[in-house]
């Protein structure tokens, strides 16, 4: 009994005096005991499946030389092992499971974020400098025109293609698009052609035909030296040397194009450069310093579409904020008397716009806004012709009309609870002391409200400072900027200039996405500072 | 208006007095009107204001072959048609959708709320170094959303598949997982105020009797705090089927697409789309939702107010 007594005073508030080693050890005897054995087979079967999944995690990392990764999933798996089967450390034990997720998913990301800002990486970037030359190397192959004739069969291992060469000599060499040719063991030859060796399955002539586009496109490196170019067959049956215009000079490290003599070289840019500037893409991904941040802010075309898409994020943001508010506020006065009958109805029918997934309402918005077809102007306005969402101008006004329709009920519920919870005798001493209603109103209420709604209201500015799904599904960012050589829109915010940046188009530019997201974070983390300092809403934790 | 009318309205008797002045007085329109009937028109405004828009999903959604053009003449037709076409349409899987969107938003509520909760209670019931630091951080990291790291996210995943098909890039798991990265976030802090309002006398006299921590959580906590979970699942649950961009940039193939992903594909030219097959997609994506929506109303508007006026 007193064991158990000693337990409770463990979890008690921080003023109770700290319990000894003795009363610890006590309490966690106790708890232990108390836990039952369903509670310790369940836990070990739950760390039982955790490890299995480790140590199959660890050895796939293993296999693909992962050292890093594998480090850091056996320390984390330790952890945890060592957390649940500790008879301390009870909050960890509540806490592991949220934060590994919190960890990986949202502080790494964050770093990570960081970390391709500074690189170049996006289309033509995507890769090491050893995969950029091979790849252009391998887009560059044309056929020798002496090249003799090689017997080749298709073969396949797992879900790989491979060819199965057999040299003018009579040698079997096998070989796949990663992994250049060498010896095939165990060669069975039908004439002077081997058709078939160890590992590998041979293609019959209908599967080759069935499977005609994947064969064509097989390039089989002749050796490591990608300068000795590759076998590729155009039947399935022949093969024959290409080599590439490229000649790749490791030594030096440049490319030289046969053809026209020009030499390439690696001039720190992240992609062979001649001496022109022009660039063999694909490059590689290379540390590029502060260059997508100084791009984004010096480079004109890139710089004038950032100002506008910030000033309008914080002019949407606030804007939206103010018109919910205010019309929600209004509402919450207006339906806050006990006299009205059927304000449950009321209610009810005015929160359904939230209650219904925001995409789907901007996208029935994006309809019903559609200047020839849709029902405001076809219906409404009787066949007006008004470009609600395709000037700029007018799609800003419809894109906070729609996201006030959205967000009204939402503070209308808010401020209805907010003011329900001002006592009703603040009003009535006022009253008796001779304030005017209005008076009551602005000097009484609305503080009183504005304590409690503060941090609301800065959630919801933080919301809608990233609020993709309006103007994505509403304007799409549009109407489009002709000038940016981005494709960024008059009506977009900075996160959809993010997605545009880093999805949409031709060019996919991860890294000055990154930037954008970066230049985001500060942005976000100096109003919440200043934000926070002003509410002190951080004091009420203890 | 407003001052003069609310002057009116507390003329009658402050609070509750009034309705029981009022059955002594003739009805006048006059002194009704300016004390409560003024407010009808306001709701019955807002009403409008609110619904026309699910009036016009409605009525399209029930136009058997409607272009949008064709949606602008309310209920003038009235089939089940374009259900029936969303529903069958080979080149549109909404079924498909609908199921992803059910399991992952559901799976991804129930994870959260489970995460979240296990937070909340040992913030709310243990004191431990670092519990004020643990929760600013978590307020704070909070404070950059997701879908900005949205590159990072999706680069980590491209790299995961590459090593775990199973729980890469393309798979529901993953993203759940990537939506689990939120579950320590403001809903803990929601659960954790909620969870402070339950006496820990209960847990002590649970602790007397003998049961363990895990078995107070279980068994005793999660009950009393049921409204909230039920407040956070939901709004959780509502978040996933909403999330947009994450969910675009990591489901690569049509048949793994999320409603908000497959439907704005849809029409993401509205002229040319079949717009009464949309129409018919959206209402039946929505209605589950609303449902649950009206059903916890009670618990939500709760789980608001208890924030607004924490």
């Amino acid at each position: 009994m007193s064991t158990a007594t000693d337990d409770v005073r463990e979890d008690a508030p921080p003023k109770a005096p700290k319990p000894t080693k003795q009363q610890r050890r006590a309490a966690s005897i106790a708890d232990q005991a108390s836990g039952g054995i369903k509670m310790l087979l369940i836990k070990i079967v739950a760390l039982g499946i955790v490890d299995a999944l480790a140590l199959f995690a660890v050895f796939v990392l293993i296999s693909h030389e992962q050292w890093l990764v594998t480090g850091v999933v056996v320390a984390v798996t330790a952890l945890v092992n060592w957390i649940y089967f500790s008879r301390r450390k009870l909050p960890a034990k509540y806490l592991t499971p949220g934060v590994i997720f919190l960890v990986v998913f949202q502080v790494f990301v964050l770093g990570y974020t960081a970390y391709i800002a500074f690189t170049n990486y996006g289309t033509g970037h995507n890769g090491t400098k050893e995969q950029a030359v091979s790849s252009l190397m391998a887009s560059s192959l044309e056929r020798v025109p002496d090249s003799p004739t090689y017997g080749v069969t298709v073969v396949e291992r797992g879900d790989e293609l491979g060819l199965l060469v057999t040299d003018p000599d009579g040698e079997a060499l096998v070989g796949t698009n990663e992994e250049p040719l060498h010896e095939a063991s165990g060669a069975q030859f039908d004439g002077d052609v081997a058709v078939s060796a160890d590992g590998w399955t041979s293609l019959k002539f209908a599967d080759v035909l069935a499977r005609t586009d994947e064969v064509t496109a097989l390039a089989v490196p002749y050796s490591d030296d990608p300068n000795d170019g590759a076998i590729r067959t155009p039947d399935g049956s022949k093969g024959y040397l290409y080599t590439s215009t490229l000649e790749y000079d490791a030594e030096a490290g440049t490319m030289t194009d046969l053809s026209t003599g020009t030499v390439y070289s690696d001039t720190g840019v992240g992609a062979f450069t001649a001496e022109d500037g022009t660039k063999l893409l694909p490059g590689w991904q290379i540390t590029v310093g502060f260059d997508n941040f100084v791009r984004a802010i010096t480079d004109t075309r890139l710089s004038g579409p950032l100002v506008y898409v910030t000033l309008w994020t914080f002019a949407f943001a606030l804007l939206s904020v103010a018109t919910t508010f205010f019309l929600g506020l209004f509402l919450a006065i207006v339906f806050n008397d006990m006299r009205m009958r059927g304000r449950k109805y009321y209610r009810t029918l005015m929160i359904l716009p939230y209650a219904i997934p925001s995409f789907l309402s901007a996208l029935v918005w994006a309809g019903m806004m559609n200047q020839s077809f849709g029902f405001i102007n076809q219906v409404l306005l009787g066949g007006a012709d008004i470009p609600w969402l395709t000037d700029p101008w007018l799609a800003k006004v419809s894109i906070l009309l729609v996201n006030l329709w959205l967000g009204f009920p939402y503070m209308f519920l808010v401020c209805m609870g907010a003011l329900q919870s001002i006592p009703e005798d603040i009003q009535e001493a006022a009253t008796v002391d001779g304030a005017k209603p209005w008076a009551v109103f602005r000097l009484i209420k609305l503080p009183l409200l504005l304590v409690t709604v503060a941090p609301l209201l800065i959630a919801s500015f933080a919301f809608n400072f990233n609020n993709f799904n309006t103007i994505y599904m509403l304007t799409d960012g549009g109407p489009r900027d002709a000038n940016a050589p981005i494709p960024v829109g008059f009506t977009d915010i900075l996160i959809t200039m993010v997605y545009k940046v880093a999805f949409t188009g031709q060019t996919r530019d991860y890294g000055l996405a990154s930037a954008y997201s970066i230049i985001i974070f500060i942005v976000v983390a100096v109003i919440s500072i200043i934000a926070f300092r002003r509410t002190k809403s951080l004091e009420e934790l203890n | 208006m407003d001052a003069s009318t609310r002057a009116h309205a507390s003329v009658g008797g402050p609070g509750g007095g009034a309705p029981l002045q009022l059955p002594k007085k003739p009805f006048n329109f006059g002194r009704w009107f300016s004390a409560t009937g003024w407010r009808h028109v306001v709701g019955v405004v807002m009403v409008v204001f609110a619904l026309f828009p699910i009036v016009f999903v409605v009525s399209s959604s029930l136009n058997p072959h409607g272009t949008l053009t064709g949606s602008n003449a309310l209920f003038s037709k009235i089939g089940l048609e374009s259900y029936v076409r969303i529903l069958t349409d080979p080149q549109v899987p909404f079924t498909t959708w609908f199921g992803n969107t059910l399991i992952i938003a559901g799976v991804t509520a129930v994870c959260t709320v489970f995460l979240g909760a296990l937070a909340a209670y040992s913030f709310s019931r243990m004191r431990f170094t670092g519990r004020r630091f643990g929760l600013i951080s978590i307020v704070v990291v909070q404070m950059f959303p997701q879908l900005l790291a949205v590159v990072a996210i999706f680069l980590l995943m491209s790299a995961v598949g590459d090593l775990f098909p199973a729980i890469g890039l393309n798979t529901h798991v993953g993203l759940i997982m990537v939506y689990l990265g939120g579950a320590l976030g403001v809903n803990t802090y929601l659960m954790y105020g909620f969870f402070n309002t339950v006496p820990a006398s209960i847990d002590e006299a649970a602790k007397i009797d003998g049961a363990g921590h895990a078995r107070i959580f279980f068994t005793i906590i999660l009950r009393l705090v049921a409204p909230i979970l039920a407040v956070v699942a939901l709004l959780s649950f509502i978040a996933s089927v909403n999330e947009f961009v994450v969910a675009s940039v990591l489901l690569v193939d049509t048949d793994k697409q999320t409603l908000a992903v497959g439907l704005t594909k849809l029409v993401s030219n509205p002229r040319y789309a079949d717009w009464s097959a949309f129409s018919a997609g959206a209402v039946m994506a929505a209605l589950p939702v609303v449902a649950l929506f009206l059903f916890l109303q009670k618990y939500i508007v709760g789980g608001l107010t208890a924030g607004a006026v924490k």
